[in-house]
């Protein structure tokens, strides 16, 4: 990691991850995840370079089912739980300027 | 009322067999001991007494017409990140204030087949993350067994309900300990099965290649009663696995001898800095084990100490594509925003805690580009060397012994400045996650100070029998379980 470990940019990535953060967060999850970010370098101390990953600790491949027509959710049900809506579907704001 | 809310499942169960209590009685017991005692303890975010009682009254109706299941009429409390059906699921964060539940989870499914009463939606830390439920944003929870001390967490209140006598049992999930240590902190039993065991449908996920819901009781037979209903391919959750559920209730018998069974000692799970009383406690209950006839060998997890830094790796990386769903645009809260874009940010800001964003945040950077091969990459590839190192272990011996927690449950506010030190609270449970065997927790001590001290049965995979009889072999033989809190 050390490579390429320049230092993580809160700031920056709070915009990826889509949250707004105030200064005083940015400047707390800064050093909090900076001390974090450098307990995770004691992996370096490890060769993994002939390792395989692991995604899923008991691997299971190619789970298929059969085609079927299954009921679906309630629409209603589902319309209810939305901040906003009308006529049954979702509103929400303006994606593209005229 | 002749305290039924103090009884197990299985006492329940014979004396509803022999007609000596209703399911109703159970149920009124039990709320009876809300009432009185959760004010102190606070693990309950929502109950519905109603619906509760229509389902008690179902139940004893299905055995009025010779219904008979282990289950049937016992009430059970519900963390609150399962859905279901027609009942909030807030997973204790303000971003799911008003969220109604259109579904049931499947165990929740199982539950209501095997005809046991939903009894109410208990407190844990936000989205589970967090080992204390002091990242809680709905509730305050606290440790029956001593209020000015955290009951642990995740799922602190699924734990603190049955410790407290205000549920007969309850469902929690487990992502890096969150069943096993509040189990451990609160003096009660608490199992993470095999990944794969249980279907993970409905529960809102955190990490999805370590998540696993399990249950949370009073001793280990009715772990094993709860488990076997839990269990079972579900076409819903392509991980689980198409394997017969074996009858882990009725194989638990009276036989308490351990002959034959080698029990594996890691010496790295008696890390620097674990309380001298714990690391007692465990090592008398090893020796217990050695007096009901099991052989105690040394076996080494010598990468169980990277555990950590893999697990808030991959967690925290899982967590960040998981929790994108919340984005104020289908359910929950919403705030206002000119584009969708800034909706998301503001709505995000507003409705995670600190400890949610900071994952978030941990998360994206690991996986964003340029960082993915010295992080994520490499976190997955030493979660292989963790996993070798338990299949090596399992070689030498049918389970694993070890302590839960380096230390007892401690005071309030004591680590929530300083993330990294919550975090390597985990140490000696994130390792089974990672490698996705089961665990177990069982009382097995107090400290000076009268917290409860967990013991720690690790089994290799789908080993739950294995555990399930060490723990109960040990529990028969022992009163530590027999004890509880004074509220």
């Amino acid at each position: 990691m050390s490579e390429t470990h320049e230092g993580m940019d809160v700031g920056y990535v709070a915009k990826l991850a889509c949250i707004e953060l105030t200064d005083e967060e940015t400047k707390l999850f800064q050093g909090q995840l900076d001390q974090v970010l450098h307990y995770v370098e004691q992996l370096n101390e490890l060769d993994v370079s002939t390792v395989e990953p692991t995604a899923h600790a008991i691997p299971v491949f190619n789970v298929l089912r059969t085609d079927e027509i299954g009921t679906s959710l309630n629409h209603a049900d589902i319309i209810a739980n939305a901040p906003s809506a009308t006529d049954g579907e979702i509103r929400v704001p303006k994606i593209i300027d005229q | 009322m002749a305290d039924l809310h103090k009884l197990t499942i299985a006492e329940l169960s014979d004396k509803l067999g022999a007609g000596e209590c209703t399911s109703v009685d159970i149920v009124n017991d039990v709320l009876g001991s809300i009432d009185s005692t959760d004010g102190n303890v606070g693990a309950y975010l929502t109950i519905d007494r109603e619906d509760a009682l229509a389902q008690a009254k179902a139940a004893d109706e299905a055995r009025a017409a010779g219904k008979n299941l282990p289950m049937l009429g016992i009430p059970v409390a519900i963390k609150d990140l399962l859905n279901v059906k027609g009942q909030p699921c807030t997973c204790s964060s303000k971003i799911l204030e008003g969220y109604t539940a259109p579904y049931d989870a499947t165990v929740i499914t199982k539950l209501r087949e095997a005809g046991a009463v939903l009894l109410g939606r208990v407190n844990m830390d936000e989205f589970a993350m967090g080992s204390s439920t002091e990242n809680a944003a709905l509730g305050k929870t606290s440790n029956p067994w001593n209020l000015d001390h955290v009951p642990g967490g995740s799922s602190g209140g699924s734990a603190a309900s049955v410790a407290a006598d205000e549920a007969i049992a309850s469902l929690g999930s487990d992502t890096g300990g969150s069943i096993r240590q509040p189990s451990a902190f609160c003096g009660v039993v608490g199992v993470k099965p095999t990944y794969g065991r249980v279907s993970r449908y409905g529960l809102t996920a955190f990490a999805s290649s370590l998540d696993q819901i399990g249950p949370i009781t009073k001793t280990v037979k009715d772990s094993a009663i709860l488990l076997e209903t839990l269990c079972g391919l579900d076409k819903k959750d392509s991980s689980s696995i198409d394997m017969d559920v074996p009858a882990f209730g009725k194989k638990l018998t009276n036989d308490t001898s351990l002959a034959g069974m080698k029990l594996g000692l890691p010496k790295e799970y008696f890390v620097e800095g674990m309380d001298p009383e714990i690391e007692k406690s465990v090592r008398d209950a090893v020796e217990h084990c050695k007096s009901l006839g099991a052989e105690i060998v040394d076996v080494s997890l010598p990468n169980a100490k990277y555990a950590i830094a893999v697990y808030y790796i991959i967690a925290t990386a899982e967590a960040s594509a998981n929790l994108a769903r919340f984005d104020g645009i289908r359910y929950g809260m919403r705030l206002a925003g000119k584009s969708p874009a800034e909706l998301y940010r503001k709505t995000r800001a507003a409705g995670f805690g600190q400890e949610v964003k900071r994952r978030i945040i941990l998360g994206t950077y690991v996986l964003s580009s340029g960082y993915y091969d010295a992080y994520y990459l490499k976190a997955q590839k030493v979660r292989t060397l963790i996993r070798n190192d338990f299949t090596d272990a399992f070689k030498q011996c049918d389970a694993i012994v070890a302590p839960v927690t380096p230390t007892a449950a401690y005071k309030k506010g004591e680590k929530t400045d300083d993330p990294l030190k919550m975090y390597l609270d985990d140490i000696l449970t994130t390792p089974s996650n990672l490698a996705g065997n089961c665990a177990l927790s069982l009382p097995c001590g107090f400290t000076a100070t009268g917290m409860p001290i967990g013991l720690q049965i690790i089994g290799d995979d789908f080993q739950e029998e294995t555990i399930l009889k060490v723990g109960h072999a040990y529990e028969q033989t022992t009163e530590w379980h027999k004890e509880r809190p004074s509220l």
